[in-house]
């Protein structure tokens, strides 16, 4: 059962874990997106590690429950989530991305536990409800969930599907928002600003929960609330960093989609060595 | 044979009338509609099941991807629209939520070609062809008559992955019978001949066989082929088309790029060549008026086949 007074310094020091290894995936390919995936950490242990009902040695298992990651680029965090509750061998971070791995660049079936491919933005919240719509249907206690990027919520189709989930009264639906306030070009309130975010998902008709993405257990309660509600989905607005955990990272858009190279490696490590403990 | 325009029958309703008698039989089976329904013919099924009926509301992108999604915890998703808003609107919805992830998700669009009609270029689709068979794991179809629309649902009700079935508002004459074979991948000749063939889908196998007669009286005997499923291809039957005839008239309400008979031409040109006419809108776009109107304007009619034929023939090596 999910351990809701979990111990914050071990979970600290896996948050410290999943950062390195994402950082070291991302490094060994050469490629791939650091920034968004640092961001969301906190979010994939709170839904790993407390609040999806989920199987790793039985990655189809009928009831379990479905996140659709719907900002496909944040596969190093997704794969290194993954890897790190026994989905598959951590080994295979090292391919990530290289021909012949299972581990595509941006998240895929052929990983176990991944739902659906993505990588296109503005999917992911419309497939999200119909798998919400066919357990209703069935009459299945499974929840769905999707994680969207902000820049991602820039896209019209997210509004399209934030229209038919209220619609359906999809209360087995919860969205969650990694509001790391940057994006590909620079920070989103520049692009195009997305406030007032909570007034918009409320006025659609969704239950909004805002919260510090980085602290468990504002996430955990927020999940408590997207259980207790009835008829209506919940979105949780989760205020996070882009590239939190390194120093020369964090809040720059140009850590969207760029590899650490030795060095940087090297002291993005060392900072987070700091925090946790030294492999 | 159809002469009677009386008789004459909509792809769209045969796909309509279908759904209902697969619907009632299996549960699984659930229809999401961009709110035309009454056009496409689906409201057939909302009437008689209406608990798994999903009209989403004119928001093509998310009946694409809310059906994908369904389609991932055991039910086989029908989405029906216009075929413009349908392939054009939510093509990245049809490329990674539908191919891509394998989902099986049935594409069924009515109102393309310029038979549409009164409606102009906006709701005549003729492209949906080129976009839908350049996408890995898709099958698309385009059925002759009433009769085969309902095969064609059955069908691809039975089995897993997307397809993209084109249906006409415009009522088209029966060709077919009940008995006949429907085999997805496998054309259907409807005449034999051996001076060339006339390879067409949907409407345009009506006015090839027009044109079969009105060639027979010049001596001229034409081959007629219902190529009903563009993807995947019946190669088979082209190249023995071209080895028997030597000569070859593709034609569809479609552009000329990237059509039946472009696909036609990638076979001729990589299995066995010989003169190719293609009877397809010339990379024009449609406008209001009647069907005939637009076909005889657009030079889709059996006189232009004709024309075609008699090309395709006089290029023929001595």
């Amino acid at each position: 059962m999910p351990v809701r007074n979990a111990d914050l310094k071990a979970l600290h020091e896996q948050a410290v874990l999943f950062r390195r290894e994402i950082l070291e995936t991302v490094h060994l390919a050469g490629s791939g997106h650091p920034g968004g995936s640092l961001s969301a950490v906190e979010i994939m242990i709170a839904l790993y590690g407390y609040q999806l009902n989920h199987r790793p040695q039985e990655p189809l298992w009928p009831d379990r429950d479905r996140l659709i990651v719907s900002k496909g680029h944040c596969s190093p965090v997704t794969y290194v989530t993954l890897a790190n509750y026994g989905y598959f061998p951590k080994a295979e971070l090292k391919g990530f991305r290289k021909f012949g791995s299972i581990l595509q660049g941006h998240v895929h079936v052929k990983v176990p536990g991944v739902e659906f491919n993505t990588g296109s933005l503005g999917h992911g919240l419309s497939v999200a409800c119909g798998i919400a719509l066919g357990a209703k249907m069935s009459k299945k206690s499974f929840n769905a969930y999707c994680l969207l990027g902000d820049g991602e919520i820039q896209e019209g189709s997210v509004w399209e599907a934030a229209m038919t989930a209220p619609h359906y009264h999809l209360d087995n639906l919860c969205a969650i928002v990694d509001y790391n306030k940057v994006q590909e070009n620079g920070p989103v309130n520049e692009i195009k600003n997305l406030e007032p975010l909570a007034d918009k998902w409320k006025c659609f008709g969704w239950q909004v929960i805002e919260v510090d993405g980085h602290q468990l257990p504002a996430l955990l309660k927020a999940f408590d609330e997207f259980a207790a509600i009835d008829g209506k989905p919940t979105v949780i607005i989760a205020h996070t960093i882009k590239g939190k955990g390194v120093s020369f990272m964090e809040g720059k858009a140009g850590w969207h989609g760029k590899a650490p190279n030795a060095e940087q490696l090297k002291v993005a490590l060392a900072e987070l060595a700091v925090l946790g403990k030294d492999k | 044979m159809g002469e009677n325009m009386n008789d004459w029958v909509a792809t769209r309703d045969g796909f309509g009338q279908e759904l209902v008698k697969i619907g009632k039989e299996n549960e699984k089976i659930v229809v999401f509609s961009g709110d035309l329904e009454d056009a496409t013919r689906a409201e057939y099924f909302k009437k008689e099941i209406p608990e798994r009926f999903f009209n989403l509301g004119i928001a093509e992108q998310d009946v694409v991807g809310t059906a994908a999604g369904m389609s991932l915890v055991g039910y086989v998703a029908f989405a029906s629209s216009f075929a413009v808003f349908m392939t054009n609107r939510a093509y990245d919805m049809i490329r990674l939520d539908l191919c891509y992830n394998d989902c099986n998700v049935k594409i069924v669009c009515s109102h393309a070609g310029v038979t549409v009609g009164e409606d102009g270029a906006s709701a005549q689709c003729l492209e949906d062809f080129a976009i839908m068979r350049v996408l890995p794991n898709i099958k698309v179809i385009c059925p002759v008559d009433t009769i085969e629309a309902a095969k064609a649902t059955r069908w691809m009700a039975s089995v897993h992955g997307p397809v993209y079935m084109r249906t006409s508002r415009a009522p088209l004459p029966i060709l077919t019978k009940a008995e006949d074979d429907f085999v997805v991948g496998k054309a259907n000749c409807l005449r034999p001949g051996h001076d060339v063939t006339l390879i067409a889908c949907g409407l345009m196998v009506y006015e090839s066989l027009q044109a079969a007669e009105i060639l027979k009286k010049e001596g001229i005997d034409a081959r007629v082929i219902n190529m009903h499923t563009i993807k995947p291809l019946d190669e088979k039957t082209i190249v023995a088309a071209a080895k028997e005839t030597g000569a070859i008239v593709s034609a569809e309400e479609h552009q000329m790029y990237g059509g039946l008979g472009s696909a036609v031409a990638e076979v001729l040109a990589q299995k066995h060549p010989v003169p190719l006419e293609m009877v397809a809108v010339k990379d024009q776009f449609g406008q209001s008026g009647t069907p005939q109107e637009l076909l005889k304007f657009y030079h889709l009619k059996d006189v232009d086949i004709v024309e075609a034929a008699r090309r395709a023939i006089k290029r023929k090596s001595k």
